[in-house]
């Protein structure tokens, strides 16, 4: 099974990073979210209701909407924070950030568990700085109108309705699904992310090259 | 196509594409409301909660929504249309999007309608909220009160696009496939927004207080038959919408994990009291202002002829907000892509409601819309003669006029040579309108109050609900709205000769000039 690889790029100012990621985060966990299974007897389970909430952004003319639940926000919000405070509060730079959803594949002892990504979605965010509120009004403005159209082409991948994992047993639903939270069931899904400097090489490509260039000595 | 379909699997797909068709109309009228929408999510299933997604019904649009169905389902041919329009205060309305729900003849006959069909419309719904935020009537929507009201339409049949104007974009929302045919849901929406900005704010700007309600609609066309209501919220008395079965059905979805193929979907009939879901009120809870003549303002000549409804939120007594500007409301500069308006201070964030407050909440705006002159879903606007009209000896009442600013209208006492704000008044005996009740006693040279000019009626401002407290905020505003003339405008300052003045000037002179340390040391401590 290949993995579906989407990407998504946006230009946004310092302050706008945290909107932007968490509205692009929460319309893709919308849609990879289902309801708490609840399971049966004779293999039948049924799915608990997934509520929605409208947020507006401060920093950006976009609203858009998230699954209803405090405890998945919390987490997308902490994963979007440690990017920003990575990319630099304020300053001009590019970073990647990655949401992707997998399935553990048990393994025997003395192997750990394997995760097989089925679908990662990076969202590439390019940092800049501007000269005075005139441009921060233009920009606010600017930056709204293409989240829209990431919520577009994001709703556009969704429904192409490719490969999905099959709907798990009670006994392999951890195998599938993020069951930790009490409302909601999101699939399986971790964010990760790369900084890139000023000069446009990430870090750990400068760092693969230091060691190459240390061992060539 | 459909002998391929077991009779079971042919009731349930319709049963899907009804609700779905419900669901679709509740969440895209629901996103024009113009307020924030907030459902909570339930680890248990409630069986009400179609395509496990909390997404309340409001009645009203249930009703409409039926109503244009008229029995029949979305099918190839036949599409199901969400007419969003903006109407302004001056009559004047501009479609803003249609949303299409259409099925096409390509057929997936494999796939499985209890468990993939209706997984699949689960996510186009969550789709279709996404880009109902996206789209650019939603801004319009959030801003709508004082200045234009969004309304909606249900249409079914062809789709009808030549009302958004040249270079409408399309959005496609998503499709899902089915064994008889696919269904494609998708948005045209309008680009050109040059007639808000050119006629939206030329007008002067509304007198403060003043709402006209000629926005209120009669819901005309036909009752017919109305289809099955197969959902409803319990507790709710929903004489009006009784359909031809009398038990009532919720959905139950149990899904069976082992193979994939033997799905297991059970639609039970259920008695009334299903638990209901516990979603938080999303709508305004204002009071319901007592409108006499309200009905006075309807222009049937600036109805749409298929009978648009206007976007209101029912709120919890009788259903219909108020909207009081704060404030003056002034013309903003428009823009072609978002029109800014002051808007009044009534985009208050819902207070969660309980689980039984809600149906008893819908069956209260229900029972008070069936009798009520207005339309199902409407704003209404109480009409107030603002502070600042000067018409010594005649009371402008609501039932005198016939056209929406028609005190306002160019007359000759309006013009500006009598109006007093731009002619201060020569003597003290011509009242002024910036004289008010708390006007003092002891500067009696005026003359009497300016409150005989105009009437207020029954103010009650949107910040300040006098169910908890005794409207402190609502009579501070009354109080101070006219507040008492400067002193220093006062005639016994205007009084005073210019001579007299002159023969003080030398004894200050000399007080300065003693004092000049003082003054230069001041000087040095601004620098």
């Amino acid at each position: 099974m290949n993995c579906r690889s989407e990407a998504l790029e946006v230009s946004v100012e310092g302050r706008q990073v945290d909107e932007a990621m968490l509205a692009l985060l929460h319309t893709i966990l919308l849609h990879r979210s289902t309801g708490k299974f609840h399971y049966k007897k004779e293999g039948t389970y049924s799915i608990g209701t997934v509520g929605t909430q409208d947020i507006d952004c401060d920093f950006i003319d976009f609203s858009f909407v998230r699954v209803s639940s405090d405890e998945l926000d919390r987490a997308i919000r902490k994963a979007v924070g440690e990017f920003k405070d990575a990319m630099g509060n304020g300053m001009d730079g590019m970073g990647q950030i990655s949401l992707e959803f997998y399935q553990k594949k048990k393994s025997r002892w003395p192997f750990s568990d394997e995760c097989i990504p089925w679908e990662v979605w990076s969202i590439k965010v390019n940092v800049v700085n501007l000269a005075n509120e005139q441009e921060r009004q233009i920009c606010r403005e600017k930056v709204g109108e293409k989240l829209g159209e990431k919520v577009i082409n994001i709703v556009e991948v969704i429904n192409r309705h490719e490969y999905l994992p099959k709907m798990p047993t009670q006994s392999e639903v951890d195998n599938v699904f993020d069951t930790s939270l009490k409302d909601v069931q999101p699939y399986l899904y971790k964010i990760t992310f790369q900084i890139t400097d000023t000069l446009g090489s990430s870090v750990s490509t400068t760092m693969r090259r230091l060691i190459k260039d240390t061992l060539a000595l | 196509m459909d002998s391929d379909l077991s009779p079971q699997d042919k009731k349930d797909l319709d049963k899907f594409i009804k609700f779905f068709a419900l669901k679709t109309v509740q969440v895209i009228v629901q996103a024009r409301l113009g307020e924030k929408v907030c459902t909570r999510s339930l680890s248990s299933p409630t069986g009400s909660d179609w395509f496990n997604l909390a997404i309340k019904d409001i009645p009203e649009v249930t009703h409409e929504s039926k109503k244009a169905l008229a029995g029949q389902l979305p099918g190839i041919e036949r599409s199901m249309c969400v007419e969003i329009s903006l109407k302004t205060s001056e009559g004047d309305s501009m479609e803003l999007e249609t949303w299409c729900l259409e099925m096409n003849e390509k057929c997936d006959r494999d796939i499985k309608v209890s468990y993939t069909v209706y997984n699949r419309m689960s996510l186009l719904l969550k789709s279709l909220l996404a880009i109902t935020r996206v789209t650019p009537a939603y801004k319009l929507s959030r801003k709508q009160g004082h200045d234009y009201v969004i309304l909606y339409r249900i249409y079914f049949g062809e789709v009808q696009l030549t009302g958004l104007g040249e270079g409408f974009q399309t959005v496609r929302v998503g499709v899902v496939g089915t064994p008889i045919g696919t269904i494609t849901l998708s948005c045209a929406y309008r680009t050109n927004l040059a007639f808000m900005s050119t006629r939206q704010f030329e007008r002067t700007a509304p007198i403060m207080g003043i709402i006209i309600d000629h926005f209120v609609e009669r819901p005309f066309g036909n009752v017919g038959h109305m289809h099955p209501c197969i959902y409803r919220a319990p507790g709710e008395d929903e004489g009006a919408y009784n359909g031809v079965e009398d038990s009532q059905e919720v959905c139950t979805t149990s899904f069976s994990t082992s193979p994939p193929s033997q799905c297991v979907f059970t639609v039970r009939k259920a008695h009334l009291k299903t638990p209901k879901p516990a979603l938080y009120c999303s709508r305004l809870s204002y009071q319901s202002p007592v409108l006499d003549g309200a009905a006075d303002f309807c222009h049937p000549s600036t109805l749409n002829a298929a009978n648009p409804h206007q976007m209101g939120v029912p709120g919890k007594e009788g259903g219909v907000p108020q909207q009081v500007p704060v404030q003056p409301c002034h013309g903003a500069q428009a823009e072609h892509r978002r029109v800014s308006s002051c808007p009044p201070a009534d985009h208050v964030p819902a207070t969660p409601s309980s689980s039984g407050e809600d149906a008893e909440t819908s069956s209260r705006s229900v029972g008070v819309k069936s009798g009520s002159p207005c339309g199902l879903l409407e704003t209404t606007f109480t009409r107030k003669v603002g502070a600042f009209v000067n018409k010594p000896g005649t009371k402008v009442t609501t039932a005198s006029l016939d056209l929406p600013f028609a005190a306002f209208a160019p007359r000759a006492y309006d013009l500006e040579e009598n109006d007093p704000m731009v002619q201060p008044p020569e003597s003290s005996a011509t009242s002024s309108p910036l004289q008010g009740s708390l006007h003092s006693q002891g500067s009696g040279e005026s003359g009497g109050p300016a409150q005989d000019d105009f009437v207020m009626v029954d103010f009650k401002p949107a910040f300040s609900k006098d169910d908890l407290l005794p409207m402190d905020l609502g009579t501070f505003y009354r109080e101070f709205q006219n507040p008492p003339q400067l002193t220093s405008l006062t005639i016994d300052v205007s009084s005073q000769s210019m001579a007299e003045d002159l023969d003080a000037l030398p004894e200050k002179l000399a007080v300065y000039e003693k004092n000049i340390d003082e003054f230069d040391a001041f000087v040095d401590t601004l620098q």
